[in-house]
């Protein structure tokens, strides 16, 4: 197993803990709007602030308008109207300052294949401007567990090591904003696991992230915000937590004693579920409501004479949250 | 360096990493032209050159030299640069040169120095071969290395060109195979055009190569089928078109960016 690579501190830009996830904007989106040549409006006035330090999960179904976000801000594809700051400075305007300052790892596996991985990092890092720095790119190989591979051809690499690759190529000019497009799409659970704490440990030395993800459980365990874009269109940003509790539905179950043939009338008004067996209640409630009603149905439960042997509650996943935003916006 | 006005580093790693990749493929990129330049050699130059003496008080072996040299620079300076630009585009490794902090002016530097430079040695290492075959003197050097620059240059620009146009690998042969090739072999590589009849004497001043053709040879011998200012000016015209044509690519984003 892969010990998770522990950054060295002087690999990234050092930034002080408490500056962490501060709440000035690192990157901001204003109006951005985006229509492709064959007329596909791929992006419909986006407004979002990403804050210095964090780690935000941009979230959307395939097409939705993730990776051309991404790509806009990045340089690699042409913004339509609106502006985009990274750092304070204008993508369009201050475009070198900007490049300078990010690293992104595509979705795709795009590597020169018969380069080798030495040789690969190092012209990364000689595009984004930096002097070469031999004793830096060979840490950040270690830290990805690549030193050993770095005379090999990427041709030669498993998947997870080219994905490893693309990381490195990433960091090589050590930015202080990074994009992760899908970065764990095709890497096995073992990898995933030690990317992600590589991708804490990045964040803990300052670097701000922003990653899209299928894995919706990847984002709720990793992100500080999450927006969720569809069609275009950002529809939700919000902390994770926030946005788990507002929209997070609770859910309250009952193991009955007894199976009963069906609710008492008097129960009609907590719009209870009874299951197939007919030997457990669920009662559906806001967790934002300034009363779950959870007591008042306790009571109406024992005075219909109704008794439980044992009781759980639930909440919604991110991934339920998503998939009910993608359908309303749908 | 500064930093905020060229990207020098940026500009080395493409170059260097171009030149890197002559060296995995040493066999295509130099040995290749080498071989098949002397076997031109040998066909035209002792099989024909038996049969035409001399052509205007020079050897036929050494007359046909520069257009040789101007075959290779013109196949070499489009090969390796619309395949230095269109194998990143292939793989999809483009994006990195994108979101790099790199200036038009800056990737075009990388790519087509690389192929200009690639283009130069195959050039001077034809040369070098042909002394084994043939006797032949430069009368003017400078104009010699000012010409195979130019040249190297605006076809590098040319292929950069092409690469970024083409979308298969059978676009990427089309040009240097149906277009090059036949103007450099009617551009008078292998004979003057005064030996053509006068007809097809203004004809083929229509071929932009006769002028680079022209003006090499007559930095080897003093003999020109067209003025050398012409030719000169014929070359900086053609280099201007092709930095106007990548110049619109790059304000366009023409098949690089969305």
């Amino acid at each position: 197993m892969l010990d998770p690579p522990p950054i060295r501190d002087d690999l990234m830009k050092p930034m002080h803990p408490a500056l962490a996830v501060a709440a000035d904007p690192v990157i901001e989106v204003r109006g951005l709007d985006k229509t492709y040549e064959g007329g596909f409006h791929a992006l419909k006035g986006i407004d979002l602030d990403v804050r210095r330090g964090e780690i935000f999960a941009l979230l959307g179904p395939n097409g939705a308008g993730k990776t051309t976000l991404i790509s806009i801000i990045c340089g690699i594809v042409n913004p339509g109207s609106g502006t985009v700051t990274v750092d304070g400075h204008d993508i369009v305007r201050d475009w070198r300052k900007t490049r300078t300052i990010i690293g992104l790892v595509p979705q795709e596996l795009k590597t020169d294949a018969f380069e080798t991985v030495w040789n690969t990092v190092r012209f990364s890092r000689g595009l984004f401007g930096k002097a070469p720095d031999d004793a830096y790119l060979e840490q950040l190989l270690k830290d990805l567990s690549l030193w050993d591979k770095r005379d090999a051809r990427i041709l030669m690499l498993s998947g997870g090591m080219k994905r490893r690759v693309m990381i490195a190529k990433a960091l090589s000019h050590q930015p202080t904003v990074l994009f992760l497009d899908e970065p764990t799409a095709g890497v096995d659970v073992e990898l995933r696991r030690d990317m992600w704490a590589m991708v804490r440990r990045l964040r803990e030395s300052g670097v701000t992230i922003i990653l899209t993800t299928h894995y919706i459980e990847e984002a709720e365990d990793m992100a500080d915000r999450v927006g969720v874009i569809n069609k275009g269109e950002l529809i939700v940003v919000e902390e994770k937590t926030t946005l788990m509790q507002k929209l997070g539905k609770k859910q309250l179950r009952l193991q009955l004693h007894e199976a009963i043939a069906e609710l008492p009338q008097a129960l009609s008004a907590y719009q209870l579920e009874l299951n197939g067996k007919r030997d457990e209640i669920t009662y559906t409630y806001d967790t934002q409501g300034e009363r779950t009603g959870i007591t008042m149905l306790l009571r109406d439960l024992a005075a219909a004479g109704i008794g439980f042997k044992d009781l759980s509650t639930r909440q919604d996943t991110l991934e339920q949250i998503f998939v009910e935003l993608v359908k309303e916006g749908a | 360096m500064n930093f905020h006005f060229v990207n020098v580093h940026g500009i080395r790693a493409i170059y260097r990493f171009e030149m890197a990749r002559t060296g995995r493929t040493l066999m295509q990129s130099i040995l290749s032209p080498v071989v098949s330049t002397s076997l031109y050699f040998v066909v035209f130059g002792s099989a024909i050159g038996s049969r035409i003496t001399s052509v205007e008080g020079v050897s036929y072996a050494a007359f046909i030299i520069p257009g040789l040299v101007m075959l290779s620079l013109l196949m070499q300076s489009v090969s390796n640069a619309s395949f230095g630009i269109y194998f990143p585009k292939f793989v999809g490794t483009i994006y990195e040169v994108h979101s790099a902090p790199l200036s038009y002016l800056e990737i075009v530097t990388g790519y087509v120095g690389a192929a200009a430079t690639k283009a130069i040695i195959v050039g001077v290492i034809i040369l070098v071969t042909a002394r084994l075959f043939v006797d032949y003197s430069i009368a003017h050097p400078a104009v010699m290395v000012l010409f195979l620059v130019m040249t190297t240059v605006a076809f590098s620009l040319f292929g950069f060109i092409i690469g970024i146009w083409a979308d298969n690998f059978e676009k990427l042969q089309v040009v240097p195979l149906m277009i090059i090739t036949p103007l450099t072999f009617l551009g008078g590589s292998f004979y003057s055009i005064h030996m053509l009849p006068p007809f097809w004497q203004k004809v083929t001043l229509f071929n932009p190569v006769v002028y680079l053709i022209s003006g090499f040879r007559w930095s080897f011998y003093g003999l020109a089928d067209v003025n050398v200012g012409v030719s000169v000016a014929a070359t900086l015209f053609f280099l201007a078109l092709c930095l106007a044509g990548v110049w619109w690519i790059f304000k366009t984003g023409w098949r690089l960016k969305a």
